[in-house]
C-alpha cells in the first residue's frame, strides 16, 4: 500500500498557527499530504481540524507558518485562486440555479469554452451518477443527491486536492455507509487527492489511507488506520480511535534490556516489551480479550477475574462490561459467530478475561 | 373537500363567528373609506355627500389642473430618485453589516435606525433648519428644485431598505458565498451571482417601502418644500383646506391604482424567487 503512494508531496503545511481571540484553534501544525492520497483529519469538535481545512481553502489566513500546495506558497493567495476545491458541510448548492448551472459555475467563471463546459459538466454528473438530473432544481433533490451535486461541482474543476468538510454528517446511517464506499471508489477513479475532515473516527478508519489525529489544535499522530488503531502513540489517540481499556501504572526498567516492569493496581506487575520509566498507561482493545468460564490463566496471558455486569447486543458482536473491582468496568467484545449457540455469557456470570501480553499497549504520554 | 356540518377544526379560525365579525369589521374600517373615496371620484356633484350619478369629468378636471399635475409629477420624480438612491445605499449598508466585522458596528446599526425612530416632525424641522443653514439653493430649474426634498426622503427611506436587506441576509447561508469564492469567483462575482439573488426579495421590498413612504410623505416634505417644489400630498393638503373637491378624489384614486399596481408587480417579482437558504 505504502509503496503505491507516490512520494510526491501535494500539500505541505509548515508550522501553521491560527488564533481566534484567545482560542488557539491551530497550534504549530506541520504535515505533508501526498499526491493521490485519501487523507483524513480527525478529532473531537473544537480540535482545529475544520480551521485547518479552511486555512487550506483560503477562507482563513494563518497567524504563523505557511502552506504550500503543489509546491506553491499560498501566502496571500485568495480562495478563488487556489488549486483546491471544497465540499461544504451544508453542500452549499446555489438554490437559484439548477443542477447543470451549479456544476458548470466554476468553469463559466474560469471562462472555459462552451463545448468544454458542456462536456466536463456532463462527465462530472456521470461520475456522481446524476446524469438526467441536469435541469432539476436543488429543492427537488434529496440530501444524498444534493451532496452528489456538490461533489460534481467541485470535481468538475479538477482540483489538485478536494477538501471535504464533514461531508457525510447530514446523511442517515445507511446512506452514509454507502456514500463512504462510493467516495473511496470515486477517489480511486478520478485520482484526485482527497482531504476529509470528520469527527467520526470509524468513518476515517474505513475511508482514509492515512489519518491525522488532532487534539487542542495540534496533531497527535499521523499514521495509516491499522497503525493508528493497533499502535497509538499516546493515551489520547488510543482513547479517541476505537474503544479501549486503560490501566494506570508505574514503570521501571526490567533486568533484561528492552523490557519494562509495569506495576498497576488491577493487573499487578507485568513485564512488557518497551522502554519507559515513571507513570505509564497500559491499554488493551476490547476485542483482544478472550472471555472464558474456566478459571486459571494461560502461558503468556494476562488474566483477570470479574463479574459480567451488562451485555450490549449489536447483532454481529456483543459488548460485555465486566466488573473487575474498583474503577471503570472492563470492556470486552465477543463475536456472535454461532447462530444457535445461544448466549455464551449472561449478566452475573463469573468469568475470566485474558489477553496476550503482546496485545497490551504501553503508553507513556 | 369540506362538507356542511363538518365539525370546526382547531385551526379553522375563519369558521368561528366572533372571529368572523372581527375580520369583517376590520375590513370595513380599513377599506370602506378608500372605497368611498374611489366611488365619489365618479360622483356627478360638487359635494362629497350625496350620490348624483356617474361622471368622469373630475378626472378630466384633475388632469387639466396643471398645478395638481405638476405636484403629481414632482412626487413621482422625488419618489423615483429617492427610491433609486436609497435602495442602492440600503443594499450597500445591508451588505456591509452582514459581510464585515469592524469596530463600532453595533453603533452604526443603531444610528441607521435613528431616522425611523425619530418623530417625523423633528426630522422635518431638522431638515428645514439644515437646508436653510447651508443655504441650499431654492430656485433651480426642474428637477434640481426637488433636490432638497429628495435628499430628505433618501435620509428617511434608506434606513428602511438597509434594515429589510440586513434582515434578509440573516437567512443567507455563508457557505454559499464561500462556495462561489472556492469555485473561482471574485468578491464582485460572488455578490452578483450568489448574494444578490438571495437579497433580491429584500431589495424589492426595501425599494417598494421606500417608494410608498416617499410618495405619501407629508410632514418632512412640508418643511423642506419651497413654493416651486410642491408635492402631491402637500398640494392636496392645500386644496383640502378650501374644500374636499371630487378632483382630489380623482387624483387620489389614480395614486391608489398606481401603488396597487406597483405592489402587484413587486409581489410577482418576489414570487419568482422563492429562495430558501438551501
Amino acid at each position: 500500500m505504502a509503496s503505491q503512494i507516490s512520494q510526491d508531496t501535494i500539500i505541505r503545511i509548515e508550522g501553521v498557527s491560527k488564533k481566534f481571540g484567545r482560542l488557539q484553534a491551530v497550534d504549530n501544525v506541520s504535515m505533508e499530504i501526498k499526491r493521490g492520497e485519501f487523507f483524513a483529519l480527525v478529532g473531537p469538535s473544537g480540535c482545529g481540524k475544520t480551521t485547518l481545512l479552511r486555512l487550506l481553502a483560503g477562507f482563513e489566513t494563518p497567524d504563523a507558518g505557511r502552506i504550500l500546495i503543489e509546491g506553491r506558497d499560498m501566502t496571500g493567495v485568495t480562495a478563488n485562486h487556489r488549486p483546491v476545491n471544497m465540499l461544504f458541510q451544508s453542500y452549499a448548492i446555489f438554490p437559484h440555479m439548477n443542477v447543470e448551472t451549479n456544476v458548470s459555475y466554476g468553469l463559466k467563471i474560469a471562462r472555459r469554452p462552451r463545448d468544454e463546459i458542456m462536456a466536463r459538466t456532463e462527465e462530472a454528473l456521470g461520475l456522481v451518477k446524476l446524469s438526467g438530473y441536469e435541469k432539476s432544481h436543488p429543492d427537488e433533490l434529496s440530501g444524498g443527491q444534493r451532496q452528489r451535486v456538490a461533489l460534481a461541482r467541485a470535481l468538475v474543476m479538477r482540483p489538485a486536492v478536494l477538501l471535504l468538510d464533514e461531508p457525510l454528517s447530514a446523511l442517515d446511517a445507511k446512506l452514509r455507509e454507502a456514500m463512504q464506499l462510493e467516495m473511496v471508489h470515486l477517489q480511486k477513479t478520478v485520482g484526485i487527492t482527497f482531504l476529509i475532515v470528520t469527527h467520526d473516527q470509524s468513518e476515517a478508519l474505513s475511508m482514509a489511507g492515512r489519518i491525522a489525529v488532532m487534539h487542542q489544535g495540534s496533531v497527535r499522530q499521523i499514521a495509516p488506520p491499522g497503525e493508528l488503531y493497533e499502535a497509538p502513540n499516546c493515551r489520547f489517540v488510543a482513547d479517541f480511535i476505537g474503544k479501549i481499556n486503560l490501566f494506570e501504572g508505574t514503570a521501571r526498567p526490567a533486568d533484561q534490556p528492552g523490557r519494562v516492569r509495569v506495576h498497576t493496581e488491577k493487573l499487578g506487575i507485568l513485564e512488557l516489551q518497551g522502554d519507559a520509566e515513571g507513570s505509564v498507561t497500559l491499554a488493551v482493545r476490547p476485542e483482544k480479550i478472550i472471555i472464558s468460564h474456566e478459571p486459571g490463566g494461560l502461558e503468556g496471558q494476562i488474566s483477570l477475574h470479574g463479574t459480567v455486569m451488562d451485555i450490549a447486543y449489536f447483532g454481529g458482536h456483543s459488548k460485555l462490561f465486566i466488573d473487575i473491582g474498583a474503577g471503570q468496568p472492563l470492556m470486552a467484545e465477543i463475536t456472535n459467530s454461532n447462530r444457535n449457540g445461544g448466549p455464551r455469557v449472561a449478566p452475573g456470570d463469573r468469568v475470566r478475561c485474558g489477553w496476550r501480553a503482546v496485545d497490551t499497549l504501553l503508553l507513556t504520554e | 373537500m369540506r362538507f356542511p356540518g363538518t365539525p370546526i377544526g382547531p385551526l379553522d379560525y375563519h369558521r368561528r363567528l366572533p372571529l368572523r365579525l372581527i375580520l369583517i369589521s376590520s375590513l370595513i374600517f380599513l377599506y370602506l373609506p378608500i372605497l368611498t373615496l374611489v366611488a365619489f371620484s365618479f360622483n356627478d356633484s360638487r359635494r362629497n355627500i350625496v350620490w348624483h350619478g356617474f361622471t368622469l369629468k373630475y378626472y378630466q378636471k384633475a388632469f387639466a389642473d396643471s398645478e395638481l399635475m405638476l405636484a403629481f409629477g414632482n412626487s413621482l420624480s422625488i419618489a423615483l430618485f429617492s427610491t433609486l438612491i436609497s435602495t442602492v445605499l440600503g443594499t450597500m449598508a445591508g451588505y456591509l453589516l452582514w459581510r464585515f466585522r469592524f469596530g463600532g458596528k453595533t453603533a452604526l446599526e443603531g444610528t441607521l435606525a435613528m431616522p425611523i425612530v425619530i418623530p417625523e416632525i423633528c426630522m422635518g424641522v431638522a431638515m428645514m433648519a439644515f437646508v436653510a443653514r447651508i443655504g441650499w439653493p431654492q430656485d433651480l430649474p426642474w428637477p434640481l428644485n426637488l433636490s432638497a426634498i429628495t435628499a430628505a426622503h433618501i435620509a428617511f427611506c434608506f434606513p428602511f431598505a438597509a434594515i429589510v436587506i440586513r434582515a434578509r441576509m440573516e437567512s443567507f447561508n455563508r457557505q454559499l458565498a464561500e462556495a462561489a469564492r472556492d469555485l473561482g469567483a471574485t468578491e464582485f462575482q460572488t455578490f452578483r451571482d450568489v448574494v444578490a439573488p438571495h437579497m433580491k426579495p429584500g431589495i424589492v421590498a426595501g425599494a417598494l417601502l421606500g417608494f410608498t413612504l416617499s410618495l405619501d410623505d407629508f410632514v418632512i416634505t412640508f418643511f423642506t418644500s419651497g413654493p416651486n417644489s410642491i408635492t402631491f400630498p402637500v398640494k392636496i393638503y392645500s386644496m383640502v383646506r378650501f374644500s374636499v373637491t371630487p378632483e382630489v378624489n380623482a387624483a387620489s384614486t389614480i395614486l391608489i391604482i398606481l401603488t396597487v399596481a406597483l405592489t402587484a408587480i413587486a409581489l410577482r417579482i418576489q414570487r419568482r424567487y422563492p429562495i430558501a437558504g438551501v
